[in-house]
């Protein structure tokens, strides 16, 4: 099967990149990551030849950019208060902010590996590949990433 | 672990969904840095809501059926990066209200011929379009012009396949015999054409 036509793919995973991109960077800067996503699938789609697994492609590029962003954040200058608050969402924004704050501050492919998982509720398989390991790695990191979260959660 | 994955799924079902502005800033930026191959609209019309389709090259596909009829079409004639972007359809659609206010009699619109394939009939379409506002032809007056003067039949079957109806008026070719022969969107699209343009069926 071949990709279906940009506007079919945009309208079908629209929703799913935002959300993981608001949980892995934060709302502020997932305006920006979503373009940068996008703008780069447009640009890899001539060649890209197989239907298969498209959100698991989108996301690994999500993914791709969302650590881009957490490094440009924090090469930034922090302010001198250094009270740089984890990015504070507007509280109707996002229903959990701790909770997402919590998932931001676990290693990237953690951070990814528990939303696509838990959340998406995607095979190992496609897990793996986003995360460009074995099937194994993908399920350690959702093993590893949930109990940090739990001890944080639990505390 | 399920009671954190139940409350992450939850959680996760409130963020927020990606804002329209984002889809038209990701558009506006996609067609200036020359990704978008191919920009859809939907625009309304007297004949019914109509989808326009366009190039770098100019305006490719005007058609009777929504969007998610002829967007594989578009992909696998033209190109995958086909994106609704009506900013760049807004030329076409000007030039079409006028038409259908009686105001404009010439489309000036530069066309994409690449949905008909080279040869007799694209030729049979490019007579078609010659044909004046308010006047009509015969199939076998656009087979004639096209070189083919006994190629009737196959005449009827490239305007039957045209992919610019209206801006390319297939609709003013009739039957020899002065019947009104097909029209792709029903004969019904095509009598109301031939009245706004004032010619006595």
């Amino acid at each position: 099967m071949k990709p279906p036509p940009f506007q079919a793919l945009l309208d079908a995973h629209r929703t799913d990149v935002y959300r993981f991109l608001v949980a892995s960077v934060g709302p502020t800067d997932a305006d920006d990551c979503f373009q940068e996503t996008w703008i780069a699938a447009l640009r890899a789609y001539p060649r890209l030849k197989s239907a298969d697994n498209l959100r698991g492609w989108l996301l690994r590029i999500a993914q791709h950019k969302a650590i881009d962003s957490h490094r440009a954040r924090s090469r930034r200058p922090r302010p001198a208060s250094d009270s740089l608050p984890e990015q504070t969402a507007p509280a109707e924004a996002d229903g959990r902010p701790e909770l997402w704050a919590a998932v931001r501050k676990l290693p990237e492919k953690q951070r990814a590996a528990v939303f696509c998982r838990s959340v998406l509720g995607m095979p190992y398989a496609e897990l793996a590949k986003l995360l460009e390991s074995s099937q194994d790695a993908a399920r350690r990191n959702v093993y590893e990433g949930l109990k940090t979260l739990r001890e944080e959660w639990t505390r | 672990m399920n009671e954190l994955e139940t409350a992450l799924r939850a959680a996760a079902a409130t963020l927020p969904a990606p804002a329209p502005e984002l889809d038209r800033a990701l558009i506006e930026r996609a067609a200036g840095e020359g990704l978008v191959d191919v920009a859809y609209a939907t625009v309304d019309s007297p004949l019914g809501p109509l989808t326009l389709a366009g190039t770098e090259r100019g305006l490719a596909l005007l058609s009777y059926s929504p969007p998610e009829d002829v967007l594989e079409r578009l992909a696998e004639r033209l190109s995958r990066r086909v994106l609704e972007a009506p900013a760049r359809l807004d030329e076409a659609r000007r030039e079409l209200d006028e038409y259908f206010e009686g105001r404009r009699h010439d489309f000036d619109l530069p066309l994409d011929w690449s949905l008909t394939r080279d040869g007799f009939g694209r030729r049979v379409l490019k007579a078609t379009a010659a044909i004046p506002f308010g006047e009509v032809g015969t199939y076998t007056s656009v087979a004639t012009k096209a070189g083919s003067p006994r190629a009737v039949r196959a005449a009827g079957n490239a305007l039957g396949a045209n992919p610019l109806p209206v801006v390319v008026p297939c609709h003013r070719v009739l039957r020899s015999g002065g019947g009104l022969g097909g029209y792709t969107g029903g004969l019904d699209k095509k009598e109301q054409l031939l009245r706004l343009e004032g010619v006595v069926i």
